[in-house]
């Protein structure tokens, strides 16, 4: 692999990685934490927002997260043949 | 069938299993005993890696935390299951790729000093030994319960198993023994929760069951809260009206931030759930194995809130002013004629983890907020075996009838019991009367949560001790930078290592420090402020080299070390707090501290050889992982 390639492949990388940083800081730090207050005024069959992102949505989102990450680092790979 | 003879029956298969898996798969060389071979499939790591991950403490403790806490429970919850977000993204493919057997050969190896590698070795070491006395305290407090022998027994009972197969399978035997673990304690968690849920809201799935209508009407001694409300209402209401905060209201946002990152980067950084991803066969299985990981987790995790909100509306709907000696001896009937048993009571109030003081001398129970008892944390000190008029156990520290100025925001009613936190989870099934088979299930995986978690710490000792410290440090020769062990002494000294790491957790165990409770701040706060950074600048930081890592660990592990041991051991007073930044959260601005250190020092002194720099760049391609490699 030529060092230009490996360079992009990095930067491919860290491009995915951040994006979806980004999502999982919003929906545990952001939506659990920082606004929990904000969004404990919306209320779901008696359930608040923030508490409930805190409590249980955050982890549903976790998962998603993974999955989506294994997913496109496997198109990654593949583009630039480093897959094994 | 009695109760008894049951828990027996599951916990006796149960071993049974686990002690088969570990012959069938006992290991034959180091990297079988280290890293498994490197073999194992990424459903079966990511199931093991949960069954290690859920200790005791999950098990046992942190539904009742959170029912006790509320909304600040958040934090646990998130933070658990969190760092695995970042271990899956930022760790695992690339240690799997650098692929050697554990974390502080990466250390070592990544910034080419021994000195890295024996402050790696003395973290992992303290960290996984604080965590790990704990959870032989848990395997006792479950064998005393549930097989009615004492705790030290208990303990001693544990060792012998956890010895069997963590000495002979090393990390194969505790791999294929963790996945059996997981199951059984999945079942366990499980299915009193669906239980719980039907009863408490007519809803099968836990998880549902928190958006759902309470299923009976109950009185929280000041109203009654109709059938057919809104679970959460339900218990804002009951937990208000008793003088408590609200459940599903947050505390301070600031420490809650702070303690959420802790754990999340502590999660990531913990030695012995790192050392899980060497075993897969390759990056890509490293990537996906922790998916799977947070799925098996994450099935536990989001049952663990609503058991917490079932847990509290029934204990308050069962306790609240019932009359204490019909209760215990046989239930007191219902409105609807059925029968709330509270032989449970007395179980726990003989094994000192219940408490109960009639300070208004009405032979009923009352609970509401407030302490019923002088003692720190409002525990009573038992008076002997002596007794009470309705036969409770009588304290030494048992407070007088309350003035009404101690009971105005609770609408007049005085606190008089005593509730310890680790004993919702257990008692659970016992509160809500359900049949005798669920509570032996919920035996068997208790200890199957804590043995699992235990062996895997005491690989990770075991490992640090005879491959880091004697393989790489005390035995090399200098010459060759090569191990002068063979692989078979090696393997001697591996489980010779276990065999005394068993020891002294045996010992903690039996004799604990007074301050396991606080010790979850230490391991993740060390953790956070170490591991999580050097690995991760190691891998995206090509620039980095040994200078800024040793000092960017020493700096971020003294700073969270003595933070924590002043405020938590030292009696350091609330208003001293750094930002107002509780002990429990430290790490988070230890973590930082070790970003900011090594970036600066290792800017200001020369860049790591080409090497080392051409190592790096191979650890961020996937392809070519391959096998561990053999030394």
């Amino acid at each position: 692999m030529t060092e230009e390639k490996a360079q992009a492949y990095w930067q491919e990388n860290i491009r995915t990685i951040l994006a979806l940083l980004v999502v999982w800081f919003v929906v545990s730090l952001g939506a659990g934490v920082l606004f929990i207050n904000q969004l404990n005024a919306i209320e779901i069959s008696g359930v608040k927002l923030g508490f409930w992102f805190a409590q249980q949505g955050s982890i549903y989102a976790f998962v998603l997260l993974i999955f989506v990450y294994v997913y496109k680092m496997g198109k990654i790979d593949e583009k630039y043949g480093v897959s094994e | 069938m009695e109760l008894q003879s049951l828990i027996y029956i599951f916990v006796g298969i149960s071993f049974s299993i686990y002690i088969g898996i570990a012959w069938w798969a006992r290991a034959g060389s180091t990297k079988e005993f280290y890293v498994a071979g490197g073999g194992v499939p990424p459903i079966a790591n990511g199931m093991a890696t949960a069954a290690d991950w859920m200790s005791a403490a999950s098990f046992i403790s942190l539904a009742g935390i959170i029912a006790f806490k509320g909304s600040d429970g958040g934090a646990y919850l998130m933070g658990w299951t969190g760092g695995y977000v970042l271990l899956a993204m930022l760790l695992a493919p690339y240690l799997r790729k650098f692929g050697k057997f554990t974390v502080p050969d990466f250390v070592g190896d990544r910034y080419y000093s021994d000195l890295a590698r024996t402050v790696a070795v003395v973290a992992v070491i303290f960290i996984s030994f604080t965590y790990v006395a704990g959870q032989m305290r848990g395997v006792g407090i479950v064998f005393s319960r549930f097989l009615q022998v004492d705790v030290n027994t208990g303990v001693m009972l544990g060792m012998g198993i956890v010895f069997i197969y963590s000495v002979l399978g090393g990390m194969k035997g505790i791999t294929y023994t963790q996945v059996a673990q997981y199951v059984v304690m999945i079942f366990a968690f499980t299915v009193p929760a669906v239980f719980l849920s039907l009863q408490v809201t007519d809803t099968f799935l836990p998880q549902a069951g928190l958006f759902a209508q309470t299923a009976f009407e109950f009185s929280d001694g000041v109203r009654q809260i109709p059938e057919g409300t809104y679970l959460m209402h339900a218990l804002d209401q009951a937990v208000n009206d008793l003088g408590f905060n609200n459940y599903t209201e947050p505390g301070s946002v600031f420490n809650m931030f702070m303690l959420t990152i802790v754990l999340m980067a502590g999660t990531a950084g913990l030695p012995h759930v790192i050392v899980r991803f060497f075993t897969v066969p390759t990056v890509k299985d490293a990537r996906i194995s922790a998916g799977w990981a947070l799925v098996f987790i994450a099935i536990m995790y989001t049952t663990i809130a609503s058991v917490a909100a079932f847990s509290r509306v029934n204990l308050i709907a069962n306790v609240q002013n019932v009359e204490y000696k019909t209760f215990v001896n046989g239930g007191v009937e219902r409105a609807d004629g059925t029968i709330n048993d509270g032989s449970w009571f007395k179980t726990w109030e003989e094994g000192g983890l219940l408490a109960w003081n009639d300070r208004n001398g009405d032979g009923k129970i009352q609970y509401a907020n407030g302490a019923a008892f002088d003692g720190a944390k409002g525990k009573p000190a038992f008076d002997g075996d002596k007794r009470g008029e309705h036969g409770e156990r009588l304290t030494t520290n048992a407070k007088p009838a309350a003035t009404a100025d101690e009971t105005k925001g609770s609408n007049g009613i005085a606190n008089e019991i005593y509730v310890d936190r680790d004993i919702m989870v257990l008692a659970n099934p016992e509160i809500a009367n359900l049949p005798n088979w669920v509570i032996a299930l919920m035996a068997a995986g208790g200890l199957a949560a804590a043995l699992s978690t235990a062996a895997g710490l005491l690989l990770v000792i075991s490992a640090s001790i005879s491959h880091d410290l004697f393989g790489q440090v005390i035995m090399k020769d200098k010459k060759t930078g090569k191990s002068t062990l063979s692989e078979k002494s090696e393997l001697r000294l591996a489980r010779g290592a276990a065999i005394v790491a068993i020891l002294v957790a045996g010992y903690l165990g039996i004799n604990p420090p007074g301050f396991v409770a606080q010790v979850v701040a230490f391991a993740f706060g060390l953790a956070a402020a170490s591991f999580f950074p050097v690995i991760i600048l190691g891998v995206f930081d090509k620039r980095m080299n040994k200078e800024g890592a040793i000092a960017g660990m020493l700096v971020g592990l003294t700073f969270t070390f003595v933070y924590i041991v002043y405020f938590v051991f030292m009696g350091g007073s609330k208003e001293d707090y750094l930002f107002g930044i509780a002990p429990t959260g430290i790490g988070t601005l230890g973590m930082i501290l070790h970003f900011i250190v090594a970036y600066f020092v290792s800017r200001a002194t020369p860049p790591p050889p080409k090497e080392i720099q051409d190592l790096v760049e191979s650890i961020r391609i996937p392809s070519g992982a391959g096998a561990a490699v053999d030394h």
